[in-house]
């Protein structure tokens, strides 16, 4: 049985290898990048909109709405970053309604790929804020001593990141493979139906998690500029 | 018991084990999660989709512990890198 995506290579020359996961995960930005190129092509400020802009809208303000309920009040800087991880990770979770498809999740590659962006994003987002100095003194908070630990934290948080959202969304696929040779008849939908809630729960708490880790490292220089 | 009998055992005992033993935690952390935001919902039913949205953050955070869990074990039954590696000894490779 293969535990990951990656494992089904199409093409491979030398170093360069086309796998599952590298199709889908192609696909699937294509697919929302073209989208999203046709709906914003014509946008009108008007009482009547069209269907599509109208759904675009509630989706960046619903994503917009969450990003300053956990505390960033700057939503505009940091909605192109977690709207597109949410949006990525959302779209490639509930395509597994579809029949051969792989959620390109289920690789260890893309979720660590995407977690390693948010470990890179959280410093760059914080220096952006309040410059490199303020960014170094938040490691040596409240004590010097501490600095270890928040450099453990660092990547320990990135490692969990990782293995959540791969954990979840290859448990998802495995049950399924495992059920589909028991019971092949009823309950394979029943558990892609609850793969659908799993897939979007996980997707959300990527992007809260990333938010939080954001909005923290921020309001912690934050509140030391004021003191 | 040779060394490829020895390691196949091992590995499947000590997968189940991890799922058993890996899975009692996190349960009986989300029934407290759960039953403590019942109680909450109970009494102020208007925070109640306040209450919901971090109950499911919540879950899913207490979940990965299982998951994790599930990971290892996975790893041990399809993807074992002792399996593979005496594997390749005994066939030369």
């Amino acid at each position: 049985m293969r535990i990951s995506p990656d494992e089904m290579v199409f093409f491979e020359y030398g170093f360069v290898k086309i796998n599952f996961t590298i199709v889908t995960t192609w696909a699937i930005m294509l697919f929302m990048v073209i989208g999203s190129i046709l709906v914003t092509r014509k946008l009108v400020i008007k009482t009547k909109i069209s269907r599509w802009q109208s759904i675009l809208e509630m989706v960046v303000t619903g994503i917009k709405e969450q990003i300053e309920e956990v505390g960033l009040h700057k939503s505009k800087t940091y909605i192109g970053f977690l709207g597109t991880l949410f949006l990525f990770l959302f779209t490639s979770n509930l395509l597994t309604i579809l029949p051969v498809y792989e959620p390109p999740t289920s690789s260890l590659s893309t979720t660590a790929a995407l977690a390693v962006s948010v470990f890179f994003a959280v410093p760059v987002f914080n220096i952006m804020e309040h410059g490199i100095l303020d960014y170094l003194r938040s490691y040596v908070k409240p004590l010097p001593i501490m600095l270890p630990f928040h450099i453990i934290s660092e990547f320990s948080r990135t490692l969990a990141l990782a293995v959540r959202l791969f954990g979840n969304m290859m448990s998802g696929v495995i049950i399924l493979g495992i059920l589909i040779t028991i019971t092949p008849l009823v309950f394979p939908i029943v558990m892609t139906a609850f793969g659908l809630l799993t897939g979007s729960v996980q997707s959300y708490i990527f992007t809260i998690l990333a938010t939080v880790f954001i909005a923290a490292a921020a309001n912690e220089t934050e509140t030391e500029v004021n003191t | 018991m040779d060394n490829i009998t020895l390691i196949g055992a091992v590995s499947i005992l000590t997968a189940g084990i991890t799922m058993a033993i890996g899975s009692i935690g996190p349960a009986m952390g989300e029934a407290k999660a759960v039953v403590a935001a019942l109680t909450s919902i109970a009494q102020q039913p208007d925070a109640a989709s306040t209450i919901t949205r971090t109950l499911f953050v919540g879950l899913a955070m207490i979940e990965s512990m299982a998951i994790y869990c599930f990971v290892v074990s996975m790893i041990l039954l399809f993807a074992n890198p002792f399996w593979n590696f005496v594997i390749t000894k005994v066939t030369g490779g």
